[in-house]
């Protein structure tokens, strides 16, 4: 990303292209994680690119430099909760939570035969959402600390013990399959 | 059963890559929305002023702003012209109402402008 601010709608237009270019997959991700299938991931990743855009002057004036990809993340984890928020009033249309990634996956081949990725993908579903956001932000986005930290809020300590729990947790989940039975 | 689980996650949790008509839907949309905010000012409520461009423009450009928010604020100003047509007194009062209502709806939609 540029780091100086643009002062035309040109340069604008073009940070937004670049901006697009090098996170739609990031968003897309953490959309498809969060929601659990492709449409809702498809106008998630819709959505938060809209936003983006609208609020993009600001972001880039108040971001001074930084990279922009928290902030991405930031919009689309807010969306993503308005979008469960919507979808609790309209109980005719709710999703499924337990299973919801794993059927997914077993749907489109992702972990085919994998009975251990499975367990793995359960119990991230069985995580509080905090924890779970922070676990599809560090794995499958690849984002560092503090890009978890600024997107989520947090300082970089608590983002950092967040994880350590998430993980922690997790291991506790799919070691223990007779308490919970989610791992074979 | 001990298993690597920092190693599963990165596995399991693997990139998604997105649909290539994604980014062409967004592309759409986004040109969408910034020529019917571009068409609904052009075209608004000229028939109702004789002759606005003159002290109309400047908020006109200040809208057209080329966000997608600008629609929305195109959309609610057109959608509220009859009220005004009926609470104002005269051409000019209703330019001027019109003209408060652009101001209003672009802090509502767009708060950051």
């Amino acid at each position: 990303m540029a780091t100086d601010t643009p002062t035309s709608k040109a340069e604008l237009d073009a940070s937004f292209s670049e901006l697009y270019k090098a996170h739609l997959r990031d968003v897309y991700s953490y959309s498809f994680y969060r929601v659990g299938n492709h449409h809702d991931a498809e106008d998630l990743t819709e959505q938060t690119f809209l936003q983006a855009y609208r609020h993009l002057e600001r972001a880039l004036r108040e971001a001074d430099g930084r990279p922009l990809r928290p902030w991405l993340i930031r919009i689309a984890h807010n969306l993503a909760a308005n979008f469960y928020r919507d979808r609790s009033r309209k109980p005719e249309s709710a999703i499924e939570d337990a299973g919801m990634i794993s059927a997914l996956h077993t749907t489109e081949s992702l972990v085919e035969g994998r009975e251990e990725l499975r367990a793995i993908l359960d119990g991230v579903q069985q995580l509080p959402d905090d924890r779970r956001e922070a676990l599809i932000m560090r794995f499958a986005l690849g984002m560092d600390n503090r890009e978890i930290a600024r997107a989520l809020g947090r300082t970089d300590g608590a983002t950092k013990v967040l994880l350590h729990r998430a993980i922690r947790q997790l291991e506790g989940i799919i070691e223990e399959p007779s308490s919970n039975g989610v791992a074979k | 059963m001990t298993v690597n689980v920092e190693a599963l996650l990165r596995e399991a949790l693997a990139p998604v890559e997105p649909p290539v008509r994604l980014g062409e839907q967004l592309e759409t949309k986004l040109a969408s929305l910034t020529e019917l905010a571009q068409e609904e000012l052009d075209g608004w409520e000229l028939a109702a002023m004789r002759d606005p461009r003159n002290w109309v423009r400047p908020v006109i450009a200040a809208s057209v702003a080329a966000t997608a928010g600008t629609a929305l604020v195109a959309l609610r100003v057109r959608g509220s012209h009859r009220n005004r047509v009926h609470e104002s007194a005269n051409l000019l009062d209703l330019a001027e109402r019109t003209l408060q209502d652009i101001a209003e709806e672009t802090r509502r939609v767009l708060p950051d402008r």
